[in-house]
């Protein structure tokens, strides 16, 4: 079968990132021909201005070099403009005679700057800021002239007179609003970022109209006269007033547009065959210009060009960063304020720090940010999530540090680094080595990051400061989403919640299955999402769905810990942190009979034993004679316990028994992140309770009920959830809660962040408030754990599971 | 001309799974695909000498179990953005049972 026809008109990065996206989805589906206008390959436009202002050079900012288009058999047609779409032939024709038949067509034309319509627009040294072939003139003319004149004080205009103030001209900029960058900042934070662009020697006229481009004879620019009489001189005139989208093409091949090419929500125009993304294209009513809502959409277009039809988009909040050294501004949301918000402001005119919080139903919905933009990444997050922040309004100005406590998951704040500081401590990697391959490699999402210099690819503690230092490098253009909007993994566009809900909706309980019905892009996925999905069915579907230990990494493989060497620690059961001289000799004895190299207490008030070899596993087990401590497992690990009321003159409850009965309770729960418990027997909490996914506190006249606390990489403290009289009814609460989290909760999720995610009132409501629920989760819990035994006693059971740990051993000949 | 030696049979490796094989070399992991396909390679990771025959294994890739770099099981390389190549074997089915031909080489091919 001949393959179907794809042509791109425009080679820029919307454009080709969307085919990138089509590749990984359909690889084999199209005959893809680019038509580029220019002579370069893809390239970071929004890099254009450090090139300009000398800090890059072109060859670092090409995102897709030549042999990327060979690599993947795309016809690469540049230095070819098109001028006409005929659709009814779905033909393609530019500008030297050569053409490309289409079965689908991608419009991907991008914007051109909009040119005063005033005399003298066409002279020689009258130019727009688009592409390389612009940049390259102004800094030539920076070599031969010294006049220069900005027309337009937005974000392009300025990074332009940044720019060519740099290269050695005197630079004014004419902008016709009162302060500059008003559609990015208000008047406060316009008028501080004017006064910091003056003391750099850049002139500003303001609320000044342009009347005339005067000629110097021989059709060369050699001043500007405004409305006001003035005239001024340049022999460079700069149009940044804006950009219109690049729609003529369209138009004359009768596709609708309106300030923009008109697309739905799959990116499709109104010829079913034609689909258009970019600053081209305009979606409800927005023609975007920033990069992270194209990529958004490129992601969507990909998903249908590549028939799988189920992408859409919805449009984006987007902010905005001036790339100009030294001077932090950022913006994003509704900044601006309207009926029916609140803003919150701080203003230092002095030490030049201004911000400004915008505020709607207790909602962030908006940040202007000037001098200090720290935080900017945050406060982003938060207005994309639409988190709620009436708990810590009264110190949302201060941010993120003051908010976040222990633990180092984005203290620091990126911009404010050194390029030295260490940034991922597990893999140490610097801010600096960070920044440069966003730079060089034109990163623009956090994935891109951990592949390229493993930064937050291990633990993940630092990749909230990840991102951050991507938000501070590219400004708008990151790729920053929720986890609960992310794709599971590159081998499906789905996330965690869409991919829950076909498997419980959809009755699906085998792996192979499942990849298929949900159109996998991989043969048998890979490590990020098999693991997923197995937790996913095996919680969904106890009994029906099949344990597959292939999905398993190795540590719940091999139910013990693989540790740097390759060698394995083993954690035996403690109920409760209570052992006994008979368990203790047995762990003494084994310890001498398999030389083990270190025997240590764990935090978890248990023993444990490291340095085991694989094949020795079962034969420890074995000798040990104990259940499987899960120490390994996204599962239950410990219930921590103090004393209690039995011995401690303190003690009101007895915290050891309640502590045993929940370990017991819980042994062989698998859940989407690993879960530890502790209870105490007063309030002095010697259990430490209060960083623990559940901990009980016992008083005087019965127990406390914590949830949703953690010790690990950020502290985060449990939150108070109930009182209770029995230590009956903690059991009941306690699987209750776990239930509805292994069932809610997405794969690596821990109970602080699935809690922020759907909100302490839902929790509340299925477990407090309905009593019927609340048993049928604990009842759906116990029916799962009624198909799970012991894991060390059922592979010493087992032969078929128990090879796993033998080794071959052969004789070579020769 | 090649040394092929007699390992086990091809039930006895998991599919998507693996097994080591104590060779006086140092062990090799013989890795088994969904399309009942086998490969060789040292058990070794290019990066930390993580055991690759404790990854978990997709397509004809293993993610190492130490710090997940994914390994082509055809060729040993480490996928990019990553550099480096784990020592290669032959290995072949035939009959039901898994071959083997250690690969003397010192360098990595």
């Amino acid at each position: 079968m001949n393959k179907q026809k794809l042509v791109m008109i425009g080679n820029g990065m919307a454009g080709v990132r969307t085919l990138e996206e089509l590749l990984k989805l359909a690889p084999d589906l199209y005959d893809i021909t680019v038509f580029g206008a220019e002579p370069h390959p893809n390239y970071n436009r929004i890099l254009l201005s450090p090139v300009l202002a000398g800090e890059q050079t072109f060859e670092e900012i090409v995102l897709n070099d030549l042999s990327w288009y060979a690599e993947h058999n795309i016809r690469l047609l540049l230095n070819r403009k098109v001028v006409q779409i005929d659709r009814k032939k779905r033909l393609v024709v530019a500008d030297d005679g050569s053409s490309a038949h289409y079965d689908r067509l991608l419009i991907a034309t991008g914007s051109v700057p909009f040119i005063l319509p005033v005399p003298g627009n066409k002279l020689h040294g009258v130019i727009g800021y688009r592409d390389i072939a612009d940049t390259q003139m102004m800094i030539d003319t920076a070599k031969t002239h010294s006049h220069a004149v900005v027309i337009g004080g937005g974000l392009l205009g300025l990074e332009a007179a940044n720019g060519l103030k740099l290269r050695g001209m005197d630079v004014t900029v004419v902008h016709l609003a009162d302060w500059l960058l008003e559609r990015q900042l208000d008047r406060t934070a316009g008028k501080l970022l004017q006064s910091a662009l003056e003391t750099r020697g850049i002139h500003f006229r303001l609320n000044e109209q342009t009347e005339e481009l005067m000629d110097n004879g021989e059709g060369r620019v050699c001043a500007v006269q405004f409305k006001s009489g003035d005239v001024i001189p340049a022999d460079l005139v700069v149009m940044a007033a804006g950009i219109r989208p690049n729609t003529e093409l369209a138009e004359k091949a009768g596709i609708p547009c309106n300030r923009g090419i008109l697309v739905n929500d799959t990116m499709q125009t109104y010829d079913p065959r034609v689909y258009s993304i970019g600053e081209c294209a305009n979606h409800r009513g927005t023609a975007y210009g920033l990069v992270a809502p194209l990529f958004d959409q490129a992601k969507v277009c990909a998903n249908h060009l590549a028939q799988l039809g189920f992408a859409r988009y919805q449009g984006s909040v987007t902010s905005t960063k001036l790339k100009v050294t030294g001077i932090d501004l950022f913006s994003a949301g509704e900044f601006m304020g309207s009926d029916g918000t609140e803003t919150i402001t701080l203003s230092d005119p002095i030490g030049g720090v201004y911000k400004k919080l915008v505020i709607k139903d207790d909602i962030l919905v908006g940040a202007c940010l000037y001098g200090d933009t720290a935080d900017g990444g945050w406060y982003f997050r938060q207005v994309k999530e639409n988190a709620n922040i009436s708990q810590i309004r009264d110190q949302l100005m201060f941010g993120e540090n003051v908010i976040g406590d222990g633990g180092h998951q984005g203290q620091n704040s990126a911009a404010s680094m050194p390029d030295s500081a260490e940034v991922c401590g597990c893999n140490g990697v610097c801010k600096g080595t960070i920044v440069k391959a966003i730079q060089e490699n034109g990163l623009f999402s956090v994935d891109e990051i951990k592949k390229h210099t493993k930064a937050a690819s291990s633990c993940g503690s630092c990749a909230g400061l990840v991102e951050q230092i991507l938000i501070s490098t590219v400004g708008g253009a990151a790729d920053v989403k929720p986890k609960s909007e992310k794709a599971i993994c590159g081998c499906s566009e789905l996330n965690h919640g869409q991919i829950r809900k076909a498997i419980r909706e959809e009755h699906l309980t085998r792996m192979a299955q499942t990849m298929d019905y949900l159109n996998w892009s991989t043969p048998n996925g890979c490590a990020t999402c098999r693991p997923a999905l197995n937790y996913y069915l095996l919680s969904t579907w106890p009994g029906e769905a099949k344990d597959d230990p292939q999905s398993r990494l190795i540590n719940e493989r091999a139910h013990a810990n693989i540790q740097k060497d390759g060698t394995y620690s083993v954690v035996p059961r403690m109920w409760g942190g209570v052992t006994n001289p008979s368990e203790l000799r047995r762990i003494a004895d084994v310890a001498d009979k398999y030389n083990v190299p270190m025997v240590k207490v764990t935090g978890g008030q248990r023993i444990d034993l490291l340095g085991i070899k694989k094949d020795d596993l079962p034969g420890v087990w074995k000798d040990l004679d104990m259940p499987s401590g899960h120490a390994y497992g996204k599962s239950i690990r410990t219930v921590k316990t103090c004393v209690g009321s039995e011995f401690c003159r303190f003690g009101t409850q007895n915290s050891t028994q309640l502590g045993i009965d929940l370990e017991h309770d819980l042994f062989n729960m698998w859940s989407p992140h690993k879960v530890k418990l502790a209870v105490s027997g007063c309030p002095r909490n010697c259990a430490e309770a209060g960083i623990k996914d559940v901990g009980i506190i016992g008083v005087d006249s019965g127990w406390e009920m914590y949830i949703g606390g953690n010790g690990g990489i950020k502290t985060e403290v449990a939150e108070f959830f109930v009182k209770l009289k029995t230590a009956e009814e903690v059991r009941e609460y306690n699987g209750a809660f776990l239930q509805l989290y292994r069932e809610e909760a997405f794969y690596l999720e821990r109970t602080v962040h699935y809690m922020q995610r759907v909100g302490m009132e839902h929790i509340k409501k299925a477990v407090l408030e309905d009593a019927d629920n609340r048993q049928a989760l604990n009842a759906r819990l116990q029916f799962a754990l009624s198909f799970e035994q012991d894991p060390w006693q059922e592979r010493l059971e087992q032969p078929q599971l128990k090879k796993e740990f033998d080794r071959i051993a052969i004789t070579e000949l020769a | 001309m090649m040394n092929w030696l007699d390992i086990c049979a091809l039930e006895e490796i998991n599919v998507l799974g693996s097994r080591v094989v104590a060779s006086a070399k140092g062990d090799i992991a013989i890795f088994r695909t969904a399309g009942d396909e086998v490969f060789a390679l040292d058990d070794r990771c290019p990066h930390k000498g993580g055991p690759l025959s404790q990854g978990l294994v997709y397509g004809k890739r293993v993610a190492c179990p130490l710090h997940n770099w994914q390994i082509e099981l055809e060729s040993g390389a480490a996928v990019a953005p990553d550099v480096g190549c784990a020592h290669r074997h032959q290995a072949r089915v035939e009959n039901g049972r898994v071959l083997l031909s250690i690969n003397q080489a010192e360098k990595c091919a």
